[in-house]
């Protein structure tokens, strides 16, 4: 038998992100003790540092503009399905925290006249985007986060620990069981309240804008401890995601900002423009939403007109040298290390898997249904609707992550102190042990069954949707959960086993993939960023948000029986 | 999408000498052939020899190739550099974890600060 670590506090984050570092933040201010734990590295890991360049606020520092215009524009976004309170929330809150962390030193870029920049982004009607040089702004966030977050004595952070299980007793959240993985060990953390901050799922896709973490574990995890989904099967796929040619050293996110800066000319695999037949303007400008441009883009590869990678490509050869270079200052060394000269030649991009909209269903305190368990950024689902507009990522997080850590404060100083017993963490505990060891070179690498999860969605949970495919995935999802997991094989070592941490990824990973393949299934319609070929047309009765949850077991949605 | 799946098709083959070990003392270098297109990362490499090789094989990384989560330090042929743009070149290429860090398994040194892990 091995120690296992135990920890206590007021608040647990678990996610360091920028969503995760803020509540601990602000649940350090509201009087609470927290523990901020990360899977990698706190502030290091995640998607947040990934973002390159626009975060949404309504700051009126460049256009004259308001909280309530920026809501319009992402209700519109939303294509109907946002909760206007969660996006109320978002967009009255964002300026706050945008000037903020000006206070905390994010060097945001500003215009000659000294006031902040506001650059315009797709689905705006305002220049509204703040960000930082040159596609820093993620980065810049994440180390003041991540600065104020090392010098708060309130606040224990814990990087390579990773969350497998809540553990509720009676219904409610009382802390939460991870592996701490420089030792395999497993920890169990007593909280009066769990903050999940832990992103979505988009590795779980081949080609995705994703860094390594964001394997949709917070999904599974929060399904098992009893919380519903709201409207998982709207997954953003980023139309300019970088596809040919190789390019390391750069997010894959890079030509969005670029063509926010710059503009740019698609065009397809014969050199036409294209946009203009989906009811766009032409051009060199960037207006079009993304599940518009996603639309377009794969249309056209559809229709045998794509690049010769399958994408079709994205010019910037019109543009002078002395204006890339203005726009792009040392980012243009980068190209450079992967042989790319834009003044020569055209990328080509895909629609790529960047962004969950649905996610853990929340109200505008954070808290999900489950007393004492909250989520906040990527993994809160419902600010977004069908369709998030570019820059609300960042805001949403910051906003999102501020409201659950204070929330999480105050609902943690009214409990009464949890009594010490921490029975329930026991079946939890005992997993990793069981875990630990099993079927030692004999079964599949969690590693490889990962691998084929992510041709799997990719090839049949991507933008456009059939019933047909969906079943299939669903189908292969259950069975890889019911039947490979229980047979991969998983080192016994104690010393950074990777293995282990991979296997409980997929138990909570796979769990989401089958949630998102199954909302995706019921909701027959098309609308925003979920296409279903076999219904292509958006459907009144459908107008409204799937709930997911877990009743004996199983999977069951709000949509079963709906017609559409 | 079946074109883009053509990106798949690897056209050249390195030979990663890895060092594998619980500690700079008690280790062996391993060699992996592993096969690449150009542009490939020692990043893409090793992940790949995850996959399809030796899943034990213990690496870091989180950001995949952006560069910015720092993650993938190690030392490749000899000079301190990350892993994700490092490229891929055809022959043998030596990878071993950073210096003056403890080993903690392979590639992964322990970095973190002691008020920062459990």
């Amino acid at each position: 038998m091995d120690e296992v670590i135990e920890l206590a506090t007021d608040v647990l984050v678990a996610g360091g992100g920028a969503a995760g570092m803020f509540a601990a933040i602000a649940a350090a201010r509201n009087g609470a003790r927290a523990i901020l734990i990360d899977k990698n590295v706190v502030g290091r890991g995640g998607a947040s540092i990934m973002a390159q360049m626009t975060c949404a606020a309504a700051l009126g520092e460049t256009d004259a503009d308001d909280p309530q215009l920026h809501l319009a524009d992402t209700l519109a976004a939303g294509r109907g399905l946002c909760n206007e309170s969660l996006a109320a929330l978002l967009c009255e809150g964002a300026p706050q925290r945008i000037r903020e962390l000006a206070g905390w030193k994010v060097n945001w870029a500003r215009a000659d006249n000294g006031r902040i920049n506001q650059v315009l982004a797709p689905g705006h009607s305002r220049r509204r985007c703040v960000y930082v040089d040159y596609l820093s702004t993620g980065a810049a966030i994440c180390a003041a986060l991540r600065n104020k977050v090392s010098r708060n004595p309130d606040i224990r952070r814990l990087s390579n620990v990773s969350l497998t299980d809540v553990v509720t007793r009676e219904g409610e959240a009382i802390g939460a069981v991870g592996v701490d993985v420089g030792s395999a060990s497993p920890v169990i953390i007593k909280a009066s309240a769990v903050v999940l901050a832990m992103g979505g799922m988009t590795k779980l896709f081949k080609r995705t804008t994703s860094p390594n973490n964001l394997a949709g574990e917070g999904v599974g995890i929060a399904l098992r401890a009893g919380a519903r989904l709201i409207d998982l099967e709207f997954l953003q796929f980023y139309p300019n995601g970088h596809l040919a040619p190789r390019m390391v050293g750069l997010d894959p996110t890079t030509w969005e900002p670029t063509r926010v800066k710059l503009g740019g000319r698609l065009l397809n695999g014969n050199g036409e423009e294209f946009l203009h037949e989906y009811g766009e303007a032409e051009g060199e400008g960037y207006s079009t939403t993304r599940d518009t441009l996603t639309y377009a883009i794969y249309k056209e590869v559809e229709s045998g007109r794509g690049s010769p990678h399958g994408g079709v490509y994205l010019s910037f050869q019109h543009i002078p040298e002395s204006a890339l270079r203005a726009a792009l200052g040392p980012v243009i060394e980068i190209f450079k290390r992967n042989n790319i000269d834009l003044t020569r030649q055209p990328v080509e991009v895909l629609p790529i898997a960047h962004y969950q909209m649905g996610g853990v269903e929340v109200d505008t305190d954070m808290a999900s249904c489950v007393p004492g368990l909250y989520a906040a950024g990527e993994l809160a689902g419902g600010a977004n609707g069908a369709n998030r507009l570019s820059g609300n990522a960042l805001p949403e997080a910051l906003v999102f992550g501020e409201r659950a850590g204070e929330r999480a404060a105050r609902f943690a100083a009214g409990r009464r102190a949890p009594s010490r017993d921490m029975a329930a963490a026991r079946p939890h505990v005992e997993l990793i042990r069981a875990v630990r060891g099993q079927n030692q070179r004999h079964g599949p690498s969690p590693a490889a069954i990962m691998s084929e999860a992510k041709d799997l969605m990719w090839q049949k949970v991507g933008p456009f949707r059939t019933a047909h495919a969906l079943t299939e995935a669903h189908d292969r999802l259950c069975s890889m959960r019911e039947r490979e997991l229980p047979a991969a094989a998983v080192s016994p070592e104690r010393v950074h086993n990777a293995s282990l941490v991979e296997w409980f990824e997929l138990r909570n990973g796979l769990f989401a993939a089958e949630a998102l393949a199954l909302g995706s299934l019921f909701r027959r319609e098309s609308r925003g960023a979920h296409q279903r070929v076999d219904f292509p047309e958006t459907s009144a009765a459908c107008e409204r948000s799937q709930r997911l949850s877990l009743a004996d077991g199983k999977l069951v949605s709000s949509f079963a029986g709906l017609q559409a | 999408m079946s074109a883009s799946d053509a990106l798949a098709s690897p056209l050249k083959s390195a030979r990663l000498k890895i060092w594998r070990g619980t500690s700079r003392e008690a280790g062996r270098y391993e060699e992996f052939d592993v096969a690449f297109e150009d542009g490939d990362s020692v990043l893409d490499g090793l992940v790949r020899i995850r996959m399809q090789q030796q899943p034990d094989l213990a690496i870091r990384f989180s950001c995949f190739n952006a560069n910015v989560c720092k993650e993938c330090t190690m030392l490749i042929d000899g000079e301190v550099q990350y892993a994700c743009i490092a490229k891929l070149h055809p022959g043998l290429i030596q990878l071993d974890p950073v210096p003056n860090l403890p080993v903690m398994r392979d590639l992964v040194t322990d970095s973190l600060s002691h008020k920062e892990r459990l």
